[in-house]
C-alpha cells in the first residue's frame, strides 16, 4: 500500500510508464521512471523536447493517466490528489483570462475553491505582494508586459493552499534578463513558501541555478538518465553561476544529456 | 497618423456612393417607366418627346420603379401624417412586424443558446442533433410557413406566437453554429487550468466557456435578429395578414401599389439596420466591461 511512503515524500514514481496511442502507432512519451521528490525541494526536469518531462508533470497533475507503474502525490493517487487540490500549476503560458483584471485572476481558483470574500482579497494582496505585483491588481492582462503576466499567473498557483507547485516551462517564452531576474525572485518565493516545486526547463543554467535535485531525461522513449542531487548551498546569488561547483554540476547534466542523444543516434 | 477627418474619410466616399445609386436609381426609372408613357401616348395617337417624357416617369401612380422621391413621399406620408395607431400609418405596421420579430428573436436566442450547450456537452447530442439543425435550414421556409401557421390555427394558436415561431425557426441557427464554436473557443491550456482546480462543469462553463464565447454570441444575435425580421415578415405573407410590413407588402402587390411597396421595404430595412445597430452596442458595452482594449 502507499503507507510504504515515508510521510515526507511528495511525490513517489515507481516504474512509471505512459504510452500514447496514436494514428502513427504507439509513442513510448514516459518509461521505467524511478524517482521521489521529497517535501521542501526544488526539482528540476530538463532534457531535450520529447523526453516526456512535461508529460511527467502532467501525470502529477492528473493530466494525463500512466499506463503502468505505479505514483503518488501525497501518498494519494493523483486524481485524489487533484480532488484535494494538492498542487498549484503553471503553465508556459500565463493562460490568464484577458476578461479578467489580474486580482479576478488569482481570485479564480479562490472562487472556485470557495474561499470566503474576505479571505480571497487577503490572500489576493499577499500573493500579489509575494511576486512583486502589487498595484496591479486593478490591471488587465493585456495591460502587462509577459514577465508581470507570468509573475501573476504564479501568484494564481499560490493564492490557495497547495504545498507543491508544478511549473511547466513557465519561463521559456521570456528573454533571457527577464527570465535571469524571474529566477532569483523565484528561489526568494520559495524560501519564503516552503513550497515543494517541480519545475520543467530546457535551459542548464535555469535548472542548476534553481533546484536542489535535477532530474536529467532523454526521449525516445522518454526516460530518466541521471539524478543529480546539487551540492549548491540555499542562499544562491545569480553570480554562483559562475563558480566552480555550479560550472561542475551544469557540465554533469551536459553530459547527461549528450549520453542521451547518442541513444537516440543508435537506436 | 493622420487625424480622421470626418468629411474625408466618411462623408465624401459614403456620399459618393450614395449619391450614385441615387443618380443610378433615377436613370433606371426612366429608362423602366418609359414604355408605359410611350404606349400611352401612342394609344392616344400622338408621340411624346423627351423633355416631355422624363418628368411623366417620376410622377406614374402605379410605376414599375418607382422613383426615390416619390417612395420617400410616400414614408413621410404614412409614418408622419397618420397617428401612429392608425392602419394607414407604416410606423403602425411596422410594431407589428416587430413586436413578432422581438418575440421570435428572443426564443431564438434561447433556443440556439440551450442547443449549443447541449451539444457542446453532450457527444450524442453533437452527433445527432447538429445534422437536423443544419437540415432545418435547408427547407424553404416559404414552403414551410403556411403549414407552421395553419397547424398552429387548427390548435388554436394564432395572431403573434405563429410569426414569432417562423423567426424562431430561422433565428436560432446562426445562434446554434457560433455559440457552439464560441463554447468550444475556450483553449485547451485554459480547460486544464480549471481541470486542475477540480472544477465542477458548471464552474467550468459559467466562469470560462460562457465569457469566452461572448464574441461569437453577439456575431451571431446580429445575424439573428435581421433574419429574425425577414421570419415575420414571411410569417405575414401567406396567411393574408391584415397588419405588419408584411401584410404591407402583400396588398402592395395584390393592387400594384409599387410606391406603398417600396416604403414597406425601406421601412423593413431602416427597421433591420436598427436592430442590428442596437445589438451591435450591446455587443460592444459587454466587451468593454469584460476588458477588452479600447
Amino acid at each position: 500500500m502507499m503507507s510504504m511512503a515515508p510521510s515526507n515524500t511528495v511525490v513517489s514514481a515507481n516504474d512509471l510508464g505512459l504510452t500514447f496511442q496514436t494514428a502513427d502507432g504507439p509513442v513510448t512519451a514516459l518509461t521505467g521512471v524511478n524517482l521521489n521528490v521529497e517535501k521542501g525541494d526544488f526539482v528540476s526536469f530538463i532534457g531535450p523536447s520529447g523526453c516526456g518531462k512535461t508529460t511527467f508533470l502532467r501525470v502529477i497533475a492528473d493530466l494525463e493517466k500512466p499506463t503502468s507503474g505505479t505514483i503518488t502525490v501525497n501518498g494519494m493517487t493523483p486524481e485524489e490528489a487533484r480532488r484535494q487540490r494538492a498542487y498549484g500549476y503553471v503553465f508556459q503560458a500565463a493562460a490568464l483570462y484577458p476578461w479578467r483584471t489580474i486580482e479576478k485572476n488569482i481570485a479564480l481558483p479562490l472562487e472556485i475553491m470557495g474561499y470566503s470574500r474576505q479571505d480571497q482579497k487577503a490572500r489576493i494582496d499577499r500573493t500579489l505582494d509575494l511576486v512583486n505585483l502589487a498595484g496591479f491588481g486593478k490591471k488587465y492582462p493585456w495591460q502587462l508586459s509577459g514577465g508581470m503576466q507570468q509573475r501573476a499567473s504564479i501568484a494564481r498557483a499560490l493564492a490557495f493552499d497547495a504545498d507543491l507547485l508544478l511549473m511547466d516551462e513557465p519561463f521559456g517564452a521570456l528573454d533571457e534578463i527577464v527570465r535571469d531576474h524571474l529566477n532569483e525572485q523565484l528561489l526568494k518565493l520559495w524560501a519564503a513558501t516552503r513550497k515543494t516545486i517541480c519545475f520543467v526547463t530546457h535551459s542548464i543554467p535555469e535548472a542548476v541555478y534553481l533546484s536542489t535535485k535535477i532530474v536529467v531525461m532523454s526521449p525516445r522513449p522518454g526516460r530518466v538518465t541521471d539524478i543529480i542531487e546539487s551540492p549548491l548551498p540555499k542562499e544562491r546569488p545569480l553570480d554562483i553561476r559562475e563558480t566552480p561547483e555550479f560550472l561542475a554540476v551544469a557540465h554533469r547534466v551536459r553530459e547527461g544529456l549528450r549520453a542521451g542523444h547518442s541513444y537516440e543516434e543508435h537506436a | 497618423m493622420e487625424r480622421a477627418s470626418f468629411f474625408k474619410d466618411r462623408l465624401l466616399p459614403i456620399g459618393t456612393v450614395v449619391l450614385s445609386l441615387i443618380v443610378l436609381w433615377y436613370v433606371f426609372v426612366v429608362v423602366l417607366n418609359a414604355p408605359f408613357e410611350r404606349d400611352t401616348a401612342a394609344r392616344a395617337g400622338t408621340t411624346i418627346s423627351f423633355s416631355e417624357l422624363l418628368p411623366r416617369t417620376m410622377a406614374q401612380e402605379r410605376p414599375v420603379l418607382p422613383a426615390p422621391h416619390q417612395v420617400l413621399a410616400e414614408l413621410w406620408d404614412t409614418t408622419v401624417n397618420k397617428a401612429i395607431t392608425s392602419k394607414r400609418s407604416l410606423v403602425y405596421h411596422a410594431w407589428v412586424t416587430l413586436s413578432a420579430t422581438l418575440m421570435g428573436f428572443g426564443m431564438g436566442a434561447v433556443l440556439g443558446i440551450l442547443l449549443a450547450i447541449a451539444v457542446v456537452h453532450n457527444r450524442a447530442m453533437d452527433r445527432s442533433l447538429m445534422p437536423w439543425v443544419i437540415a432545418s435550414q435547408t427547407i424553404p421556409i416559404l414552403a414551410i410557413a403556411p403549414m407552421i401557421i395553419v397547424v398552429l390555427n387548427a390548435v388554436g394558436i394564432s395572431g403573434l406566437m405563429p410569426k414569432a415561431l417562423i423567426s424562431t425557426y430561422l433565428s436560432f441557427f446562426p445562434v446554434v453554429v457560433g455559440m457552439v464554436k464560441g463554447l468550444r473557443s475556450a483553449e485547451q491550456i485554459q480547460l486544464d487550468l480549471m481541470h486542475t482546480y477540480n472544477a465542477s462543469a458548471s464552474q467550468t462553463f459559467w466562469k470560462l466557456r460562457w465569457p469566452c464565447s461572448m464574441p461569437y454570441l453577439f456575431t451571431s444575435l446580429k445575424v439573428a435578429i435581421a433574419i429574425s425580421l425577414v421570419g415575420a415578415i414571411v410569417g405575414e405573407l401567406p396567411t393574408g395578414a391584415v397588419a405588419g410590413l408584411g401584410a404591407r407588402l402583400l396588398a402592395g402587390s395584390y393592387y400594384g401599389q409599387t410606391v406603398q411597396i417600396w416604403a414597406a421595404l425601406f421601412m423593413a430595412a431602416a427597421v433591420a439596420a436598427l436592430l442590428v445597430i442596437i445589438v451591435g452596442f450591446a455587443h460592444s458595452l459587454v466587451l468593454k466591461r469584460m476588458g477588452a482594449r479600447a
